[in-house]
């Protein structure tokens, strides 16, 4: 199996605009499009993944660059673009650099939003499409399957999906310090606009108990509240409303403020000193900076938010990079697999993993035999390798018999499953 | 015996270290090392007061060295019982030293084995002293949930996270611990100082006699009493509470040691 007939082909957010991958992308599921591609010479397996950031093609061929150029005019087929165009807004990658290409893209290293977690299901998907079309083979299924094991890692061993990088999740992520559990807790909206629809989002997803909407005109608010199973206020009730809210969300095109700390101060008695957690995103501000100075109070506007999501963008950048590293690991792994789906390697491997067997057992009897003589242990580590030798005998006669035909990686696979040849290092039998 | 007890201190120290080593690269290993080193050091002390307890002839906690000892040790097995209990993240980073540091006064309080003058020895010593000394251990973690509330509190305030936002548990979480400990640790304190008064009235024939350490748990009573009480009508919560817990266990551990080594009075040959 040569590591070269491996290949990815796509496009993706950093390779082409939106206009270009809204016109390639495949909706539905894939049947059609996964059959085309099979069915284009060379192709042997073939994944597709297409996602609303990328649509991209993942297949094995024994003739790479013919195959990748009927595969990129098929997934440019919907525009009408030159093929020296198609070729500036898609990659390829080959061998070893598809490898890595599709790790980082399973583990969200190559997402826009670094760490998000969709995109492990997406590919998943894809793979449960493509095998359920039989486009899928030995390798591809190794390959896949290794993808989403390489995602799992980086998951469990870094912190890369830890840390809020939007304003409005950012915001989720400082209620839950505060309040800990949000399935009780009572949010305000004052105003609508759209960062903080998707902050009030957030929190629904969250689990929050009960929305108000309070806005100027009321029509917006009672539109506003229908959205998220909610109640509408006029601006007129918030004082009161202040008591029983428990987060309070305000993006208003007001030019001053809404709610100064004088307002507040006397309702924090009535509330028995609950925190009251102020998210203020409009410019200019809505809510009364001094706030914060209160006890229990806890302000944060818009530019304060964005130093939260600048914090940790720098940390995932660092778990980014161990994320990075783990791909460099597996990658090399993977590619220790392909380079073994040989018939010599493997005929090599199987007579080593013999000899350290008989090495092992016999260190062992001589060591609980001390009486025996150089010319006996002479004749026992005879007998051992000739009994390891007629025992693999047969096998390795099978082994050289597979020439050709489409069952030779899997002929060979099955071997190395027998003898245990692809099990890591650290679960070694010479080990136990 | 002296070395069992310096034994016992090492591996305090071991977990402390472990503890303070997981609060820095919070790894899971880390975490289960540091339970597990004082579980060992709870085990090994609780050897040593069984030991002490038969080589003195009453229950330990007459001597200072005893008494801290013995507050040491409810620290770790409170603590211990109540993580089964309740989930708060990093809360043995905090408790650890509390209880190293106990550990380093006992060690460097003398050791040595006085005899019980006659008006100590009943059976109101074990169940007066060990009762006393746990509430003790109950507004210790109380005391520690109010510092990392107020750590916690300050970084969420001024916006600036830096080694707490992300180590520490959520305010509510810090609020409701707080809460726990003293509703274990209240009930606790009032029991010990009832039968503490039972007992002078058999050994001294008189319920309260105003003696320093007397009207010192007293006014910690108080303060506790006020914390409760505040906390359930005015809503003195979190900030306030934390606060609070910090005072009162201010005015615990001067009831414990001030009053022996600056007051004089009746409680005096037992510290």
């Amino acid at each position: 199996m040569q590591v070269e007939n491996i290949i990815a082909l796509g496009v993706n957010h950093k390779t082409a605009p939106v206009a270009i991958r809204e016109k390639l992308a495949f909706s539905g599921d894939c049947q059609e499009p996964l059959r085309i591609v099979r069915g284009i010479e060379g192709c042997e397996e073939c994944c597709i993944l297409s996602t609303c950031n990328r649509v991209e093609i993942i297949f094995v061929s024994n003739q790479p660059e013919v195959t990748s150029r009927e595969v990129r005019k098929f997934l440019f087929s919907k525009s009408n673009l030159t093929e020296e165009e198609t070729k500036k807004y898609s990659y390829l990658h080959y061998g070893r650099d598809a490898i890595i290409h599709l790790f980082r893209v399973a583990s969200s290293l190559d997402s826009m939003i670094v760490g998000e977690p969709q995109i492990l299901g997406q590919l998943k998907q894809a793979f449960r499409d493509a095998t359920e079309e039989k486009c899928t083979g030995l390798v591809l299924n190794r390959f896949i399957q290794k993808a989403f094991s390489v995602a799992k890692r980086i998951r469990t061993e870094t912190n890369i999906g830890g840390s809020a990088v939007s304003i409005s999740y950012a915001a989720v992520q400082l209620a839950k310090k505060i309040f800990g559990d949000l399935s009780d807790k009572k949010v305000l909206l004052i105003g609508a606009g759209e960062m903080a629809e998707l902050a009030a989002e957030h929190l629904i997803n969250q689990g929050i108990k009960e929305v108000v909407v309070a806005n100027r005109t009321l029509e917006r608010a009672v539109k506003l509240a229908r959205r998220f199973n909610g109640s509408a206020v006029s601006l007129e009730e918030l004082i009161p409303q202040l008591e029983t809210v428990d987060i309070l969300i305000s993006s208003t095109g007001a030019t001053d403020l809404v709610l100064r700390r004088d307002d507040v101060k006397p309702i924090m008695r009535q509330r028995m000193n609950r925190p009251l957690f102020l998210i203020d995103i409009a410019v200019p501000r809505d809510l009364d900076p001094e706030l914060n100075d209160l006890d229990n109070i806890y302000l944060y506007d818009i530019d304060d938010l964005k130093n939260v999501v600048d914090i940790n963008k720098e940390a995932r950048d660092k778990e980014a990079a161990c994320g990075e590293r783990i791909v460099g690991e597996e990658t090399l792994k993977f590619q220790q697999w392909l380079a073994g789906m040989e018939i010599s390697p493997t005929i090599s491997q199987v007579r080593k993993r013999a000899d350290d067997i008989i090495q092992l057992e016999l260190t062992r009897t001589f060591g609980q035999l001390k009486e025996l003589s150089p010319k006996d242990k002479k004749s026992i580590e005879k007998l051992a390798t000739s009994i390891s030798n007629k025992l693999l005998h047969n096998p390795i006669i099978f082994l050289k018999s597979i020439t050709s035909g489409d069952d030779v990686e899997l002929n060979i696979d099955m071997f190395r499953q027998i003898f245990g040849l692809d099990q890591d290092k650290s679960d070694n039998v010479l080990k136990d | 015996m002296t070395l069992l007890f310096q034994l016992t201190f090492l591996i305090y120290c071991f977990a402390t270290l472990t503890y303070l080593l997981y609060f820095y690269n919070q790894k899971k290993q880390m975490r289960q090392l540091a339970r597990y080193v004082l579980g060992a050091a709870a085990l090994s002390h609780l050897v040593y007061t069984v030991a002490r307890y038969f080589a003195v002839g009453h229950t330990p906690i007459t001597s200072n060295h005893e008494a801290v000892s013995f507050f040491a040790l409810s620290v770790t097995l409170g603590f211990l019982s109540f993580r089964w209990r309740y989930k708060v993240k990093n809360f043995g980073v905090f408790v650890a030293p509390i209880i190293n540091i106990l550990m380093a006064v006992a060690i460097i309080s003398s050791q040595d084995v006085r005899d019980l003058p006659p008006a100590l020895q009943s059976l109101w010593l074990p169940v007066h002293a060990s009762i006393a000394v746990m509430a003790n251990a109950f507004l210790a973690l109380a005391f520690s949930g109010g510092v990392m509330y107020l750590l916690q509190e300050r970084e969420i305030k001024n916006k600036r996270f830096g080694l707490f936002y992300s180590r520490l548990p959520s305010l509510e979480a810090l609020d409701s611990l707080n809460q726990h400990c003293l509703s274990v640790g209240f009930p606790l304190m009032t029991l010990g100082i009832i039968t503490g008064s039972v007992w002078a009235k058999q050994a001294w024939g008189s319920y309260w006699q105003w003696d320093p350490k007397e009207t010192w748990s007293l006014i910690t009573w108080f303060i506790y009493a006020a914390i409760l009480h505040l906390r359930f009508t005015a809503g003195w919560r979190r900030r306030r509470a934390a606060i609070m817990a910090i005072i009162g266990f201010s005015s615990a551990l001067f009831t414990l040691w001030g009053v022996n080594f600056l007051l004089e009075g009746l409680h005096s040959y037992a510290g």
